[in-house]
C-alpha cells in the first residue's frame, strides 16, 4: 500500500471488460429528443446495442444501424450513395431535427471518410448530419458521450457579445412588462453567461440548475441540449463547466474550437463534490456563496444511516466507466477506505480539480491515498481482490456474479451510469445503490449462504 | 448496407465463443477491439453462471492498427496458457478484427509452440455466416481436430460401448432451455436403459472426445447446432445420427422408435422394444395427450395462430400445434434462411402458408395481416403481440432472462409435452382475460380512487411542478406525488413549487 503523500498512478495491460462507446446511443437519443442516432458498424455492434437497450429496442428507438455488409468492406459499393439512401429513409420515416452517424471500429479500420461524405449528404437531404467517432479502438464506455458531445459543440450558433445579450434580454423584458408570471429569466445577469456540458437527466439539470441560482447564477444553457434546436451559444465570453469526468474532449473542443473559457472543477458528485462545484464556478464570477456549507451540512445529516453503515468498510473499484474518481472521493468522504480504483483513462487535466479534492479528502478522512490504475487488467484486479477481500466491489456485469458466488459483496457499475447521481438532491441515491449490496447480504448473512462455489471451482 | 434495428441470430463470433466457454477448460482468446467481448456479461447475467467466463479478449486498440498484433496474441494466449492451464485455447477474431486480415493462423502456430495446451484458431467468414452458423462449425471443428490428434497418436479406441449408448450434440450455453432439454433427454435414455456417452459441447472435455465414436449413434435435439459434427462423424467412423427433435407426443415417438431401429440393427440376439413405454407415457405419464381431449382443449380448435421461430423449435410447434391440439397455423416461419429448404418440406401441409425472413418488419406485417388469436415466437413476437394485443408465448431463441428460469422447464421429451401445452394453453385464456377485464373496465378503478383522493386536498401544484411530475416514470409517480404533499402538509406549505418537490426527497427518511 502506497503511504505517501501523493497519488500515485499505474498503467497495465488494457484486457480489461468495459462497454463499448457506442452504448453512448442508449441515453443520448433520449435525451436529444429530436435526434436520430445512426450506427455504422458491422452485426457485432448491433447485437450489442440491442442486448444493452433491452425492452427499449421494443419501443422503436430513435436509432438504427447501417450494418456493413461484404460488399461494403470490399469497398464495391459506394458508401456515399449507400449512406445517402438510407438517410433519406430515415427522414422519410422519422423526419428528426438531426442525424448523428456514429462510426465504430470498423469504419476506422476500412477509413470510411465519414467527415467527407457528412455534408454532401447534409445538403443533399436537408437534415444536419452529425459525425462522432465513438469506437473502442480509441475510447472506453462513457467517452461515447464524449465524442458525440465534442462533435455537437461545433454546431452551437455563436454567441454575439454580452452587452448585446443583455439588451436584447432587456428589450424582451421590456415587452412582457405586463405578462403576469414574469419569472427572473429574464432579468440580465451580472455574470458571463454560463454553459454546462453534460447529458443528464432534465430533472438533474433543473436540479443543478436551481442550486446555482441560488447562488444568482443564471445558466445559458446545456450540451447537450434537449432539443437539437435549442443548443446553448458558444462564443469567447461563454465560460463552460462540466458536470462528469470523462467529458475531456468536449472540454478541449470547447476551448480551443470555441474559444470558451473552461472552469475547472470537482464534480458535483456527493454533497461535498457539489460544494466544491458551486464554490468554484461563484469564485470564477466574483460572487460569494450564500448558505452553502449549511446545505451541505443538512445533507451530511440527512445521510447519516447510510454513514453509519459504510464507516470503515474498504471498496474497490475494478473500473469501467470512468466516474470512479468521483465516487471513490465521495466515499472516502463517506468514511470508507479504498484500496484501488481502476479506471480506462485518466485525463490528469481534466480531473485536476477532482483529483486535488481526492487528495485533500484522504488528508481529512486520514485515509491512505488509492491506488489508481489505469487501463487495468481483470485477471490482476481478481488476485489482488482474493487477497485483500474488500467489504464492497465495484465492478461490471462480466464479474459481479462470479464474485458474489465467491463470498464478495459486489455493485455493478454500470447502474452510476444510469441512476441519478448529481447535485444534493440525489446524494441518497447514491449511497442507497453503494449500500444496498451490503444491506442485502447483511440480511443474508445469518443463512450462512456467502460461498456457493463448489469444491473444484477456484 | 443495409438499416436494421434487430437481428434474430447474433453475429458469428457469438456462436464460436458460446461452443468454447461450453466445455469445460477450454479457454478463448477473442480477438477484438474493447467493448466487442459483451458476450461475458450475457452469459454471466443470463445464466446468472458462478463461475468466471472463460472468455479473454486480446485487445485490439491502435498501437496493434500500427505495429500489428502478433506479440499481443501470442503473449496473451502464452499468459492464459500458465494461468489457466485449459487443455484448449481457442482463438477467435471478431468481423472488425477479421477486416485487419492478420495470419492468425500463423499466430495460433507459433503459440502452440510454447503452450502445453492445443491451440486452435475458430476457422468462420464472420461476413457469411451468423451465430447458429458459427457454433455448428466451430463445434466440429473441435471435434474433428482432437479425433485426427487421437487417431495420429494411436489412442482412437473405436470398439463399442457394450450397452446401448448414445452421444448427445448441441447442448450448450445460452440456448433456449438447453439445461432442461439435456436433463429430461438423460432421464428418457435412463428411462429405456441406453446410456449416455457423451453431451457435447456443455461440459464436456475435449480430453474425452477421442471416446465419441464408442457410442452406438448420435443424437442432435436441435438443427442449428450439431448437425455438421454429426455428419462428420457418420463420414469419418460410420455412426448413424437422429434428427428428428422429440418435442411433442408424435415426435418423441417417432425419435424413440428411431433409436429402437439403430439399437436392435446392433443387437443380433435380444432385440429390443419401446412401443409399450411409448404408449404409457403417451396415455398416463405426459398430461399432454389428455389434454389435447378435454373439454377446455376444444375451444382451441380451429383457432388461428401464427408461429414463428428458429428452425428447430418453430417447425415442432407447428406440428404439435395442428396435429395434437386442433390448432390452425395460418403461418409458419423462421429466421434461419440457410435451413429454408427443409423447413418448408417440414410444414408444408401444416400451414397455409410459410415465411423465411430476417426482417422482423415482415413478420410485423404478416401478423398484423393474418390477426391470429395467438403468436408463438421468439421475444421480438413477443412485442409485436403487446403492440397488436394478441397474446404470444415465448417457443425460442433469441433468448431473454425469463428464458432462462430456475424452474424445471424442458421442451423437449415427455414433461415437455407438458410445458408446451401449458404455454399454449396459457397464452390463449391469460389473452381472454385480459380482454374481458377490458371489457368491463377493470382497471379504471384504480385511477378513481387516486383522482378523488388529491381532490380533497388544499394543495396546488404549479404549472412548473405539474410538468416535473408528469416526467416521472408512471409506475413510482404516484409514490412521489403522496411523498411530496405529505411534506408539504408537514411544512405547512400551500403550494407545490419544483423546490418543493426536491426539498422533499432530500428530506425523505429512508
Amino acid at each position: 500500500m502506497n503511504t505517501s503523500e501523493t497519488l500515485t498512478f499505474e498503467c497495465e495491460t488494457g484486457n480489461y471488460h468495459t462497454f463499448c462507446p457506442i452504448s453512448c446511443v442508449a441515453w443520448l437519443y433520449q435525451k436529444i429528443e429530436d435526434s436520430f442516432f445512426l450506427v455504422i458498424g458491422t452485426k457485432t455492434c448491433g447485437y450489442f446495442l440491442q442486448n444493452a437497450l433491452g425492452v427499449m429496442i421494443f419501443a422503436e428507438p430513435r436509432y438504427a444501424m447501417a450494418e456493413l455488409e461484404e460488399g461494403d468492406i470490399s469497398a464495391q459499393l459506394n458508401d456515399h450513395e449507400e449512406l445517402k439512401r438510407l438517410c433519406l429513409q430515415i427522414k422519410k420515416d422519422r423526419n428528426p431535427s438531426v442525424i448523428v452517424w456514429i462510426g465504430t471500429c470498423t469504419t476506422e479500420i476500412i477509413k470510411m471518410d465519414l467527415e467527407g461524405i457528412a455534408p454532401k449528404v447534409e445538403t443533399e437531404i436537408g437534415i444536419p448530419i452529425v459525425v462522432a467517432r465513438a469506437n473502442g479502438l480509441d475510447y472506453a464506455f462513457t467517452q461515447g458521450e464524449d465524442t458525440v458531445s465534442a462533435a455537437i459543440t461545433h454546431r452551437c450558433p455563436e454567441y454575439k457579445s454580452w452587452i448585446d445579450e443583455k439588451n436584447r434580454i432587456e428589450e424582451k423584458s421590456l415587452s412582457v412588462y405586463s405578462k403576469q408570471n414574469r419569472d427572473d429569466t429574464f432579468q440580465s445577469p451580472n455574470h458571463p453567461p454560463l454553459v454546462l456540458f453534460g447529458s443528464v437527466p432534465s430533472t438533474v439539470a433543473s436540479q443543478l440548475d436551481s442550486e446555482l441560482k441560488r447562488q444568482s447564477i443564471r445558466v445559458s444553457g446545456w450540451l447537450p441540449a434537449q432539443r437539437y434546436t435549442e443548443l446553448p451559444s458558444l462564443g469567447e465570453e461563454v465560460y463552460v463547466c462540466g458536470v462528469n469526468p470523462f467529458l475531456s474532449r468536449t472540454a478541449t473542443t470547447l476551448m480551443r474550437r470555441r474559444k470558451c473559457k473552461l472552469i475547472g472543477a470537482p464534480f458535483p458528485i456527493g454533497p461535498d463534490g457539489t460544494r466544491a462545484w458551486i464554490e468554484k464556478i461563484c469564485s470564477v464570477f466574483g460572487i460569494k456563496p450564500q448558505g452553502l456549507e449549511e446545505r451541505e451540512s443538512q445533507i451530511w445529516s440527512n445521510l447519516k444511516d447510510y454513514l453509519d453503515l459504510l464507516r470503515g468498510k474498504s471498496v474497490f473499484f475494478m473500473g469501467d466507466n470512468l466516474l470512479e474518481v468521483s465516487l471513490a472521493r465521495f466515499l472516502i468522504r463517506c468514511g470508507m477506505i479504498v484500496y484501488e480504483i481502476g479506471i480506462p483513462y485518466m485525463d490528469k487535466r481534466y480531473q485536476a480539480a477532482e483529483l486535488s479534492l481526492l487528495r485533500d479528502t484522504c488528508k481529512k478522512m486520514h485515509i491512505l491515498m488509492p491506488h489508481i490504475v489505469e487501463k487495468p487488467d481483470n485477471y490482476n484486479q481478481i488476485q489482488r481482490m482474493r487477497e485483500l477481500q474488500p467489504d464492497l466491489a465495484i465492478t461490471g456485469m462480466a464479474h459481479a456474479n462470479p464474485l458474489e458466488a465467491r463470498g464478495i459483496n459486489t455493485k455493478w457499475s454500470v447502474e452510476s451510469t444510469s441512476a441519478q447521481i448529481h447535485g444534493f438532491t440525489n446524494a441518497k441515491d447514491v449511497l442507497e445503490l453503494v449500500t444496498r449490496p451490503l444491506r442485502r447480504n447483511n440480511s443474508l448473512e445469518h443463512l450462512g449462504w456467502t460461498n456457493l462455489l463448489q469444491p473444484t471451482m477456484i | 448496407m443495409k438499416l436494421a434495428y434487430w437481428m434474430y441470430a447474433g453475429p458469428a463470433h457469438i456462436g464460436t465463443l458460446r461452443v468454447a466457454s461450453s466445455f469445460k477448460n477450454v479457454h478463448a482468446i477473442m480477438h477484438a477491439p474493447l467493448g466487442d467481448d459483451y458476450f461475458n456479461v450475457m452469459r454471466s447475467m443470463l445464466e446468472r453462471e458462478r463461475d468466471f467466463t472463460p472468455v479473454t479478449a486480446s485487445i485490439v486498440d491502435r498501437h496493434v492498427l500500427a505495429r500489428g498484433s502478433q506479440e499481443k496474441v501470442i503473449d496473451n494466449i502464452t499468459r492464459k496458457d500458465k494461468e489457466q492451464r485449459p487443455d484448449l485455447i481457442v482463438l477467435t477474431p471478431t468481423c472488425t478484427s477479421s477486416i485487419l486480415q492478420e495470419d492468425l493462423q500463423n499466430f495460433v502456430a507459433r503459440a502452440s509452440i510454447s503452450s502445453d495446451s492445443d491451440v486452435i484458431l475458430a476457422d468462420v467468414n464472420h461476413y457469411r455466416v451468423n451465430e447458429l452458423q458459427a457454433a455448428d462449425r466451430t463445434l466440429e471443428q473441435i471435434v474433428r481436430y482432437f479425433l485426427n490428434k487421437a487417431r495420429r497418436q494411436g489412442v482412437l479406441n473405436r470398439s463399442l460401448t457394450d450397452t446401448p449408448s448414445a452421444n448427445i450434440i448441441g447442448i450448450f450455453t445460452l440456448g433456449f432451455h438447453n439445461q432442461h432439454d439435456c436433463r429430461e433427454l438423460k432421464r428418457l435414455l435412463q428411462d429405456l436403459g441406453i446410456g449416455v456417452n457423451q453431451i457435447i459441447p456443455e461440459g464436456g472435455s475435449v480430453e474425452h472426445l477421442q471416446d465419441l465414436p464408442k457410442a452406438w449413434f448420435n443424437i442432435v435435439p436441435y438443427r442449428e447446432v450439431g448437425l455438421m459434427t454429426a455428419k462428420y462423424l457418420e463420414r469419418e467412423f460410420g455412426m448413424p445420427y437422429i434428427s428428428t427433435t422429440p418435442m411433442g407426443i408424435v415426435d418423441t415417438a417417432e425419435f424413440i422408435r428411431q433409436m429402437e431401429n439403430f439399437i436392435n440393427s446392433f443387437l443380433s440376439k435380444e432385440r429390443v422394444d419401446y412401443e409399450s413405454y411409448i404408449n404409457y407415457q403417451t396415455q398416463f405419464v405426459s398430461q399432454a395427450a389428455w389434454f389435447s381431449r378435454s373439454i377446455d382443449c376444444q375451444n382451441l380448435t380451429g383457432k388461428k395462430v401464427v408461429v414463428f421461430g428458429d428452425a428447430t423449435h418453430a417447425a415442432s410447434i407447428t406440428k404439435i400445434l395442428v396435429r395434437e391440439m386442433g390448432i390452425h397455423v395460418g403461418c409458419a416461419g423462421t429466421y434461419c434462411k440457410h435451413d429454408a429448404e427443409w423447413f418448408n418440406e417440414q410444414v408444408q401441409g401444416f400451414c397455409d402458408e410459410a415465411l423465411i425472413t430476417e426482417d422482423h418488419t415482415e413478420v410485423a406485417d404478416t401478423i398484423a395481416r393474418i390477426e391470429p388469436s395467438a403468436i408463438f415466437g421468439t421475444q421480438m413476437e413477443r412485442h409485436i403481440g403487446k403492440r397488436l394485443e394478441i397474446p404470444c408465448g415465448v417457443i425460442s431463441s433469441p433468448v431473454h432472462i425469463q428464458n432462462f428460469p430456475l424452474g424445471y422447464r424442458p421442451f423437449l421429451g415427455y414433461e415437455g409435452t407438458n410445458q408446451i401445452a401449458d404455454l399454449v394453453y396459457n397464452s390463449f385464456t391469460l389473452g381472454m382475460e385480459d380482454h374481458l377485464l377490458d371489457i368491463f373496465g377493470g382497471h379504471d378503478t384504480k385511477e378513481v380512487i387516486t383522482k378523488s383522493l388529491s381532490t380533497e386536498t388544499d394543495l396546488t401544484w404549479n404549472t412548473e411542478s405539474q410538468r416535473e411530475l408528469k416526467k416521472i416514470p408512471g409506475f413510482v409517480r404516484g409514490k412521489i406525488k403522496r411523498n411530496t404533499e405529505k411534506f408539504a402538509r408537514q411544512e405547512g406549505i400551500t403550494t407545490i413549487t419544483v423546490d418543493v418537490m426536491y426539498a422533499a426527497k432530500e428530506a425523505l427518511s429512508t
